[in-house]
């Protein structure tokens, strides 16, 4: 009686030992490389300048691999006394997306499977600026404007209160001096309550290994920005912090052929976006919710 | 002695004028060129040696591609084009301006776009903003064509992938 | 120190004993573990494909961007709060009849703990990146962000949920009396935990202004009614099962099974009222807002995937309630079984999927996404309850035998010396 016993209770041990190094097989080797190398990479804001130089070498390296061309990650820090605000004329978009390609090429998105866009432009039928249930964001005319709608294009709002940042359960995103809210795309977990959070829809989440276009990559990146990104890490504008940072304007707004897009620096009375506010009627959208966006809609006069 | 108590606050007044005058030029905007047509410029090539015909009517034998839908009712070619000196546009006191200095004369009719022009808020802007790099206004012309102002629609880029079209999209 | 290292010895004995409790069974038993088994391997082999390519494999984006396994979290983390329904007549009221099983009510909850944080899991998209979440290791969002108080609240109701048994085991095992000083403080404990668990769930889809449909103070409420008719259901019917197929033969008694439902129907009638007064807020004051219910119940413009759905479970559970509230079908175990029936699967969709998706649709820019859950992560789901159903399985095993006083110690002194050599 007590041989069996010993035996059934060496046969469960045995079993168990053996399913479990069994099931850890798979799951270990379905583990990239980088996500092997990234695994113990402390979050950004923990790093000292030689481990950011470290991190930096590593990916540079590493696109170098991949894309064959050769990255310059900055980690340029926010710009003393600067707060960035954006400004959208309404009365001039006339819908025709040449923001939202721009904004692709410049921040090395992922094309298909998935397909990541950060701007996204809705038609709304005159009559109606509020109730967004009713837009349209398949439009798809042989020419844009068309006539009896307005277009409201709707990107991240870099909100002073964001509600993503709040519920971001490790950290992995939150607001820069400067105004701009980023992402650790090495600490996201991928958990998508900040998408859930989001009143905008400014989130969007990479659901598989994004697939950038060789010949669109952009190889001047900022590691909080437009560096490629992985699986399963969220992702926003940025105000295309690698250009901000250097005093040059957001892709988005270079892009605009009717110069809708205004940007500038709220702390600096002469700024453009400072001007807009003093002088047009600016709104914010779903200003009741508290976001306190700093991204002002405004129309002529 | 007493000579000069009249000339000095004649000679201030004299110089107040001037002043006035000079400024009444308005500030230089670093401007890009102007988008002339290839070769068309000078026009006191051809127009040196024309006659001058101030009647209005329709262009038959050069410039007939440009059609005017600018106000059209209420003006013509020669209201904004100096008759004399072809190279020159005509302000409305009759300064005669380049045409680099065009946005003046838009600015004349169009005053509130004018004031939001100089402040840097109208128009397509590229470049840089601040720091080291260089900022450039653009024409009011580089956009909008003078004589055929309003922009034609264009073809819109793609919609996003819907999110039922499950090869492309998400 | 001596008392501590005891304590240990006699634990890990008491867990080496188990084992062989683990290890023997009857047929039925068998066939029931190695199905689960199977079903398991199967959601494990899913996830992995899941885990290689990405979540792009699940039928999730951009617009609903949590689907069947947060629809399931939700559910189980409810279905571990009904624990409590079990601890306050026993330990507060000392109610004898729930006494009893009281310790296989909260292995229930800590099964039903352990399928919802493995849901959690398995939705991740990052699983790798699981270490940031952990308190000073990681970088943990606390005390801002919901779903950090939710790891802590989880783990911490999981901890107590199986400390409290497997305590009491150990000493009912050694036919020692559990030191009352000791444990009764957790147990008291895990009343408010229970609560709090489920309201901190609650809370994280409250908090989010984001999506009016969630962000309404009626949530906390409304799924702590729901979680208390749908929990006690699925332990009456767990509980009727093991009556019949132990070889034990435990006391379960019919007194203990009605008093619980005797709770189901007041609970039940809490849900439907709190629903209700949710429908006449939205639909009465007819503001933007009420396009998710819209959706939910009648279909928006043209869409209405859920709306069989619910109108199934909103059938389920009116018709449940009314089992429940009759004493004369409540008190006969058919129909009781009916009504548990019903409720489980009823509150599954109206806590579940009807809850999770209409609160993405439409979703803030206005567009409507139908999410129906693919094979990924259907199979994924089956895998995930299977190994609760097993981790319960097995701790019944183990604790129904300790508790009807077949498997002690004094029992395993005499085996040994029954056949120690002269």
């Amino acid at each position: 009686m007590q041989n069996k016993r010993y035996t059934r209770r060496e046969f469960i041990r045995n079993l168990s030992l053996t399913t479990l190094a069994g099931l850890s097989l798979p799951l270990l080797s379905s583990c990239t490389k980088e996500e092997a190398e990234d695994f113990l990479q402390k979050h950004f804001r923990e790093m000292t300048e030689e481990e950011k130089k470290r991190v930096v070498a590593k990916l540079e390296q590493r696109y170098l691999q991949k894309y064959g061309r050769k990255f310059q990650i900055s980690t340029k820090e926010a710009l003393p006394d600067t707060f960035w605000g954006y400004g959208l004329e309404l009365s001039r978009c006339i819908g025709c997306r040449r923001c939202v390609y721009a904004c692709v090429k410049e921040n090395n998105h992922s094309h298909h499977d998935p397909q990541l866009q950060w701007i996204r432009v809705l038609r709304l039928k005159r009559g109606n600026l509020i109730n967004l249930e009713n837009s349209e964001h398949y439009y798809n005319p042989d020419l844009v404007p068309e006539k009896g709608f307005i277009y409201l294009p709707v990107q991240c709002q870099q909100c002073q209160n964001p509600p993503c940042v709040k519920v971001c359960p490790v950290h992995a995103t939150w607001q820069e001096p400067d105004g701009i809210v980023v992402v650790d795309y090495n600490w996201c977990i991928g958990c998508r309550y900040c998408i859930a959070a989001c009143p905008y829809k400014g989130r969007v989440f990479n659901w598989a290994e994004p697939n950038i276009l060789k010949e669109e990559i952009n190889p001047s990146v900022h590691y909080l920005g437009n560096r490629p990104r992985m699986k399963c890490a969220v992702e926003k504008c940025t105000f295309c912090i690698q250009r901000v940072r250097l005093g040059r304007y957001p892709a988005c707004v270079e892009a605009c052929p009717t110069g809708t897009r205004k940007f500038g620096n709220l702390l600096d009375p002469n700024s453009e976006i400072r001007y807009i506010i003093d002088r047009k009627r600016v709104f914010r959208l779903k200003e009741d919710l508290g976001t306190e966006p700093k991204f002002y809609y405004f129309f002529e006069a | 002695m007493q000579k000069i108590f009249y000339v000095f606050p004649l000679i201030f007044l004299l110089g107040v004028c001037f002043v006035s005058f000079v400024s009444g030029a308005d500030q230089e905007f670093p401007v890009s060129p102007p988008p002339l047509t290839e070769g068309i410029y000078p026009c006191s090539n051809c127009h040196a040696s024309m006659e001058v015909n101030r009647k209005k009517r329709e262009l038959k034998e050069e410039h007939s591609q440009i059609k005017l839908h600018h106000a059209e009712t209420m003006r013509w070619c020669l209201d904004c084009h100096d008759v004399k000196n072809r190279d020159k546009l005509r302000l409305y006191n009759g300064e005669l301006i380049t045409f680099n200095e065009s946005y003046r004369l838009c600015g004349e009719c169009h005053g509130p776009v004018y004031r939001d022009w100089k402040a840097g808020i109208h128009g397509k802007r590229t470049g840089y903003f601040s720091g080291p790099g260089k900022r450039t206004y653009f024409l009011c012309a580089h956009c909008h064509d003078p004589h055929e102002p309003k922009f034609k629609p264009i073809k819109p880029e793609p919609p996003p992938y819907p999110p039922t079209d499950r090869n492309h999209a998400k | 120190m001596e008392k501590l290292r005891e304590m240990l010895n006699e634990t890990w004995h008491f867990y080496k004993r188990t084992l062989t409790l683990v290890a023997k069974g009857n047929t039925l038993y068998y066939a029931w573990c190695f199905s689960l088994i199977a079903i398991i391997v199967v959601g494990f082999r899913f996830y992995l494909m899941q885990h290689e390519v990405g979540l792009i494999a699940t039928h999730m984006n951009d617009q609903v961007s949590w689907g069947l396994y947060i629809a399931n979290f939700t559910y189980l983390v409810g279905a571990a709060a009904a624990a409590v329904l079990l601890v306050i007549p026993s330990y507060v009221y000392h109610f004898k009849p729930i006494k009893e099983i009281v310790v296989l009510g909260e292995l229930f909850a800590a099964s039903s703990i352990i399928m919802a944080i493995l849901f959690v899991m398995v939705d991740l998209g990052r699983i790798d990146r699981f270490w940031h979440m952990i308190p000073f290791v990681g970088k943990m969002n606390f005390p801002q962000s919901l779903l950090a108080w939710d790891v802590l609240a989880l783990n911490g109701y999981l901890f107590l949920n199986l400390l409290i048994p497997i305590y009491l085991l150990v000493k009912f095992y050694y036919r020692k009396e559990p030191n009352w000083k000791f444990i009764l403080p957790f147990i008291l404990l895990s009343i408010p935990m229970a609560v709090a668990i489920h309201t901190v769930t609650a809370f994280l889809y409250n908090g989010l202004p984001a999506r009016p449909f969630w962000n309404a103070s009626i949530l906390a409420p409304r799924f702590l009614a729901s979680a208390f008719c749908s929990g006690p259901a699925i332990i009456i019917i767990i509980f009727q099962i093991i009556r019949k197929v132990s070889t034990s033969h435990i006391e379960i008694e019919d007194k203990a099974l009605f008093k619980i439902s005797e709770l189901i129907a007041y609970a039940m009638f809490l849900n439907l009222f709190l629903l209700s007064a949710e429908l006449f807020k939205e639909y009465y004051s007819q503001t933007v807002h009420v396009a998710s219910f819209k959706y939910l119940f009648e279909g928006l413009h043209g869409h209405k995937q859920l709306v069989p759905w619910i109108w199934g479970a909103m059938t389920m559970n009116v018709i449940a309630f009314i089992i429940f509230l009759i004493p004369q079908t409540r008190k006969r175990l058919s129909t009781l079984n009916l009504g548990c029936l019903l409720i489980i699967i009823g509150v599954w969709i109206e806590k579940g999927p009807g809850f999770v998706i209409p609160g993405f649709v439409p979703d803030p820019l206005g567009e409507i996404f139908e999410y129906l859950p693919n094979l990924l992560e259907l199979m994924v789901s089956f895998g995930i309850w299977a190994t609760g159903l097993l981790i319960f399985t097995l701790l019944m095993k183990v604790a129904i035998p300790i508790e009807t006083g077949k498997f002690t110690h004094t029992e395993y002194e005499k085996e040994v010396t029954a056949f120690r050599p002269h």
